[in-house]
């Protein structure tokens, strides 16, 4: 069975490019060119070069000692937190700013939730030197104003998405809409592993540099490239398929998948679309999502602003529908007090997403002998007001 | 032939006007569609409402969220039209984005069409290639039109593949863009439109996107067979006064 995408655009049942006439044309040449672009020599040599000396990679796979004793096991972080703009979404930004460039596009979107994928599009512009509009909720802006600050420094102009929810879905309908009526000069940078092929297997490949590493990384730690788990919190995906990505097609390696409980699975307060959703269309592509019976997409509800989102990337509703991945929940008090916990032990604030993925080891149990990987997606700055007024800090 | 088919057969200057089932009010649904045809609309394109409509404008996506918030549903639709054709002669069509005919079921979404006695659909973010290869013979099986759409970056071979797709009519796009924005026929948008006309297209087409006045129906009326009204009359919909303010829209687009 094949886990990556088919020459149709689709991962099993789930994928495609569901999206009205007017995108056809900019999502077409896209679809034609992403591949020869990335895989061309000498994109590879400015994508690797600008990871290495901008974002600062390889960032560490870092063995936390204390975590490992409290869980028994080899627990081992991969430090996305230390990247250049504090997140792993960086690597996606840097390589789409380059195959903007190389599209001839001079005008660049975007959507952002938590304002971190916002800010890593707004690094790259001001890095190139091209125009950028971050489509942004209303909602979001009020409550993440430090990035709103930080994307502004960096010379975007930050829109609120004032339909809805006023939430990410929103900001990325908003964007699509921007994206429609500018198809010649626009690029959008969508942040996370959704949207009509090729964007899923496009941010993929930019994120899988996460894998990639960690393989090298273990060989050099542990004498094998091989851990028995790799976990990773998903709202869109981006960060667990990257973190995923080498290691698929290698079955022994188990793929754990964190979602965002929100208040409880069944409490009307979720984020957790594997639980909760149907197979459905949803930003222009068949996957996963939360819905009504009548096909109308719910709002999703979680304390993370990157997990908040009411859909999954298609290959990963292909790894959940195929038993190839396993996907779980956590809740937002279980991840708070995993962020605490990180910051206690090892010194290191998470972001409350990557916490996600960090507070599934409390119900696993292990041999001694395990090497589990986890991905730690982003650094807790952009948090401190969600920590502070939870722990009364 | 359908009603559709019998219509471009018969009628040249097609005025065709856009609403959204259960906007004003949950029930106004047929009542519109009734005022419609007595004001002079040819064809009608009825939406069902979605929650994450990227391919429209803010006027037609709050009417969207109003007739969700009144509690609009495609199950719902089809019983509001159960006696549309008692009332209804002008042919009928349904737009709305792909999930919530997903969600009823493509063969059950048809069906219901048919036994309501709607003649086709449109359907923006359905891929022509899934169409083709999962749901044609579907719309087949119960004489439905699809509608596709062409904008002025639809390259020649996928114009000509979606005219051996279509049986109804192409809806062309006046420009790439959301719905709710001014035609402005520049040399630009007249050298597409002629374009398109010199492809000789099995297919009639309709003019859509842009449509808000007599001026702007009559210019596009003379580069296609018709053309559509959406946001402008979703807009002069007054909820005190449906009637009257369909009347005195409609007033506009009279032929002298």
């Amino acid at each position: 069975m094949s886990y990556f995408v088919n020459e149709k655009g689709y991962y099993g049942d789930f994928g495609g490019a569901y999206i009205p006439e007017m995108l056809y044309p900019n999502v077409e040449e896209l679809r034609q060119n992403y591949l020869k672009i990335i895989e061309d020599e000498s994109f590879q040599k400015e994508f690797h070069q600008l990871l290495k000396d901008y974002v600062g990679r390889p960032s560490p796979l870092y063995l936390a000692k204390r975590l490992s004793k409290k869980y028994n096991a080899n627990i081992f972080l991969k430090r996305e937190d230390l990247n250049h703009t504090g997140a792993h979404k960086i690597n996606n930004t840097i390589g789409q700013i380059l195959l903007a460039e190389r599209l001839g596009k001079k005008r660049i979107i975007a959507e952002t939730g938590a304002g971190q994928h916002g800010v890593a599009t707004a690094t790259v512009c001001a890095l190139r030197g091209l125009e950028c509009v971050v489509y942004m909720g209303e909602v979001d802006i009020k409550r993440q104003a430090p990035n709103v600050a930080r994307m502004k420094m960096l010379g975007a102009k930050v829109v609120p998405a004032t339909s809805g929810s006023k939430t990410l879905k929103d900001a990325t309908n908003e964007a699509m809409r921007d994206w429609i009526n500018n198809p010649v000069d626009t690029h959008y940078i969508i942040g996370s592993v959704v949207g009509p092929h090729p964007y899923p297997d496009m941010v993929a490949i930019f994120q899988s540099i996460i894998s990639e590493e960690t393989k090298k990384q273990l060989i050099e730690q542990t004498g094998n490239d091989q851990p028995d788990y790799v976990l990773a919190c998903v709202g869109g995906g981006s960060n667990a398929m990257g973190m995923f990505y080498h290691f698929i097609e290698d079955e022994k390696v188990k793929l754990i998948a964190v979602e965002a409980g929100g208040k409880g699975i069944d409490s009307g307060f979720s984020a957790a679309t594997t639980a909760l959703g149907k197979e459905g269309v949803l930003h222009g592509s068949r996957s996963i999502l939360m819905q009504t019976p009548d096909g109308q997409v719910v709002e999703p509800h979680s304390v993370s602003a990157g997990l908040d989102y009411p859909g999954i990337g298609p290959q990963h509703a292909h790894l959940f529908k195929t038993g190839r991945g396993l996907y779980v929940s956590i809740t937002d008090d279980e991840s708070l007090q995993a962020g605490l916990l990180l910051t206690q032990m090892e010194g290191i604030i998470p972001a409350i997403e990557s916490a996600h993925a960090l507070a599934y080891l409390e119900k696993m149990t292990f041999t001694g002998k395990e090497n589990v990987v986890v991905c730690l997606s982003g650094r807790g700055d952009k948090d401190m007001d969600t920590y502070m007024k939870y722990f009364n800090l | 032939m359908n009603r559709l088919q019998q219509l471009f057969q018969e009628k040249k200057n097609i005025l065709s006007i856009y609403y959204t089932a259960g906007y004003p009010n949950l029930g106004d649904t047929l009542a519109i569609a009734e005022e419609l045809e007595k004001s002079g609309a040819n064809l009608l394109e009825i939406g069902f409402p979605y929650s994450d409509p990227v391919a429209d404008g803010p006027i037609i996506q709050a009417s969207s969220k109003q007739a969700l918030d009144n509690g609009m549903d495609l199950k719902l639709l089809f019983q509001q039209l159960k006696d549309l054709r008692k009332t209804v002669s002008i042919p009928v069509l349904l737009m709305g984005y792909v999930n919530p005919v997903l969600q009823f079921g493509v063969e059950n979404f048809c069906k219901a069409c048919a036994e309501v006695g709607v003649d086709g659909c449109i359907v923006p973010d359905l891929p022509m290639v899934e169409y083709e290869r999962l749901y044609q013979p579907v719309f087949a099986k119960y004489g439905l039109s699809n509608i596709f759409l062409i904008t002025p970056q639809t390259a020649a071979d996928r114009i000509q593949k979606i005219d051996s797709l279509s049986n109804g009519f192409i809806y062309l796009l006046s420009s790439s863009a959301t719905t709710g924005q001014n035609l402005q026929v520049s040399n630009h948008t007249e050298a597409y439109f002629s374009r398109i006309a010199d492809l000789k297209l099995k297919n009639p087409t309709m003019i859509g996107f842009g449509i808000s006045s007599k001026e702007t129906f009559d210019k596009a009326c003379e580069y296609a067979n018709g053309a559509i009204i959406g946001s402008a009359f979703v807009k002069a919909l007054d909820t005190s006064n449906l009637k009257g303010s369909i009347e005195t829209f409609m007033q506009n687009f009279k032929q002298d």
